[in-house]
């Protein structure tokens, strides 16, 4: 048994006998699938090319200059309806902050019904968490529009379609939480003979509350940006006030209100993540 | 003894005062806040009683059927005529009629998710190493890229969509470029985290033999940071999937024109036929989208 191969001393023979005994060695399947998957992909790419001519990103640029130029031109400032476009602002704030408080109420009970540690039936588990996804399963533009058919144009169609959405968003990450809550304080308190409600109050809520208080202040952030299209549908907001610049063309103001919505998002964003830091430096310090 | 004790007692008096009043404070300025807003939309009660059982309608219409002009409406589904023809009502065929039309809109709205992942991924990933803390770029260069990509991702999607319009003209290729370009924003950022967080021991060993700035990423940088990348991007698709389902409502391509029409006209049993075409094709993909990047983890630690 001669464990070294020299490869000086192989015959064309040993190699036609090692291809029999071994032809998966020899064929180079590797190769010819690489060669077959670039094919498909350079295919898909030209199926791209035809489905979505990107050739008229370069036939467009021209007209993207032109209205580049006219929103950097800001010399009609003091004629600009501020007062309507602050009002809006002012609106779209209104609506992300009651809808998410919506949400956050409503999601608390519902967080509880989707947690594995806290509901055992598992069918009604399953139709909750289920429910959540189909909430957040179509987008809050989606949920605006149907809310404005359904109670007419304006914020209350805005904050039913956040409060929905959002709903769905946070009862799914607080049953998450709840599922990661310790047991040995559920024990404790179930120990001294307390009612359900009252270990839920008592062992899980002290655990949990930072965590989804600072959810909430995360969504509300995420709301604030979103409810800032919800006018597109007519569902109140500075978003009715942007569409409207943007199909008379008034770029100056368009470009305006961008930098308002992003200034107000910005200040928001602070404001949020200073809290949420309070809150889980208040919830380190508890749990210690 | 009875004199620190006292101490004590004022002391801790004083401090729960100090407390109670700040959370006085703090709950007046919520309840403010909650008058403010409820004052400004008009979200009064009395008009949310009155929209309850409108909406109410609205769903119960959502998932019925006329099944002709002026009959009395039926559940849109009855087990009994389940797997009728297209004429009968009730049946998944009427309810679906138009599956084809659906069908073409989804498949275009995935288009537009993967190849604005693609473009953003792209993007992203050349601007994430001028934007990275640890690369030695000009701090005038990093700056200025960290901003772009803070634009990039902070306009909201749909309005850089229906700017867009007007220079690359109704239909898809203008919401794959606001998609793309919010995600070049999302994932550049992202990116140059990952790139800040790389271990700094392969780069220092191409620069040591004179390997330029190309040679450092290159070689350095991009083998080790390219699994987390794709992870990203794989998460990023998802996410823009959902993002292309309303790029329609403002004429940038996909599901979203053919579902905006339906709503706007009322058509009941077609929304929600779309509405769960939706949700089930967005499940779908995050389910598979999931198994692959943890497939893809998988392999990776192993």
């Amino acid at each position: 048994m001669s464990s070294i191969i020299r490869m000086d001393a192989l015959t064309d023979a040993d190699v036609a006998a090692a291809r029999i005994r071994l032809p998966g060695a020899f064929a180079d399947n590797r190769r010819v699938l690489r060669i077959v998957l670039w094919t498909a992909f350079v295919a898909y790419l030209a199926y791209l090319h035809w489905a979505f001519d990107f050739g008229r990103v370069l036939t467009g640029l021209p007209r993207l200059w032109v209205i580049v130029r006219l929103m950097v031109d800001w010399s009609g400032f003091l004629e600009w309806d501020h007062t309507a476009i602050l009002t809006a602002l002012v609106e779209t704030l209104a609506m992300a902050f009651l809808g998410t408080l919506l949400a956050a109420v409503i999601a608390l009970p519902l967080g509880f019904l989707g947690a594995r540690n806290m509901t055992a039936n598992r069918v009604i588990r399953f139709l909750f968490r289920r429910g959540f996804d189909a909430c957040r399963g179509l987008d809050q533009l989606v949920w605006a529009l149907v809310f404005v058919r359904a109670v007419g144009l304006g914020p209350i169609a805005g904050v039913l379609a956040i409060f929905i959405a959002d709903t769905g968003v946070l009862a799914k990450l607080y049953s998450e939480a709840i599922e990661t809550a310790e047991n040995g304080q559920i024990d404790g308190v179930r120990a001294t003979g307390a009612a359900p409600l009252a270990a839920i109050r008592y062992g899980v809520v002290p655990q949990v509350l930072p965590i989804m208080l600072s959810q909430a202040l995360y969504q509300f952030e995420s709301n604030t940006r979103e409810a800032t299209i919800l006018g597109f549908v007519g569902a109140g907001g500075i978003g009715l006030r942007l569409s409207e610049r943007i199909q008379i063309n008034a770029w100056d103001q368009v470009a305006y209100i961008i930098v308002l919505i992003l200034l107000t998002v910005v200040v928001i964003d602070t404001i949020s993540a200073r809290l949420r830091g309070r809150l889980i430096r208040a919830g380190g310090l508890k749990r210690t | 003894m009875s004199a620190s004790l006292d101490l004590f007692e004022t002391r801790y008096a004083a401090l729960r005062r100090k407390r109670r009043t700040t959370t006085l404070l703090g709950a007046a300025i919520f309840v403010l806040l909650v008058l403010c807003a409820i004052f400004d939309t008009e979200f009064y009660p009395s008009k949310l009683l009155a929209g309850i059982p409108k909406i109410g309608e609205y769903f119960d219409k959502l998932f019925s059927v006329a099944p002709a002009r002026g009959q009395p409406r039926v559940a849109v589904l009855a087990w009994d005529h389940l797997f009728g023809g297209i004429d009968e009502a009730q049946s998944v065929a009427y309810w679906f009629y138009r599956f084809g039309t659906y069908a073409s809109l989804l498949w275009q709205t995935i288009q537009m998710a993967f190849v604005s992942t693609i473009m953003g991924a792209t993007i992203g990933f050349a601007l994430s190493f001028p934007a990275a803390r640890n690369l030695g770029t000009p701090k005038l260069v990093r700056l200025a890229t960290r901003r772009a990509l803070e634009v990039a991702r902070s306009v909201p999607q749909v309005v850089l969509a229906f700017i867009l319009i007007w220079p690359f003209s109704i239909g898809p290729l203008a919401g794959i470029l606001a998609i793309g370009i919010h995600t070049a924003g999302a994932l550049g950022k992202l990116f140059s985290e990952i790139n800040e967080n790389a271990d700094m021991r392969p780069a220092d060993g191409i620069a040591a033999v004179g390997g330029g700035w190309l040679a450092v990423v290159r070689y350095g940088f991009v083998p080790q940071v390219l699994p987390n990348f794709v992870s990203y991007a794989l998460l990023r698709f998802e996410i823009n999937v959902r993002s292309s389902t309303i790029m329609g409502f403002v004429g940038a391509g996909g599901i979203g024109q053919e579902f905006r029409r339906v709503i706007s006209f009322n058509i009941y049993e077609e929304v929600s036929a779309i509405a769960i075409l939706i949700v089930v094709i967005v499940s779908v993909l995050d389910l598979t989208s999931e198994r692959v990047r943890a497939r893809f983890m998988a392999a990776r630690t192993a």
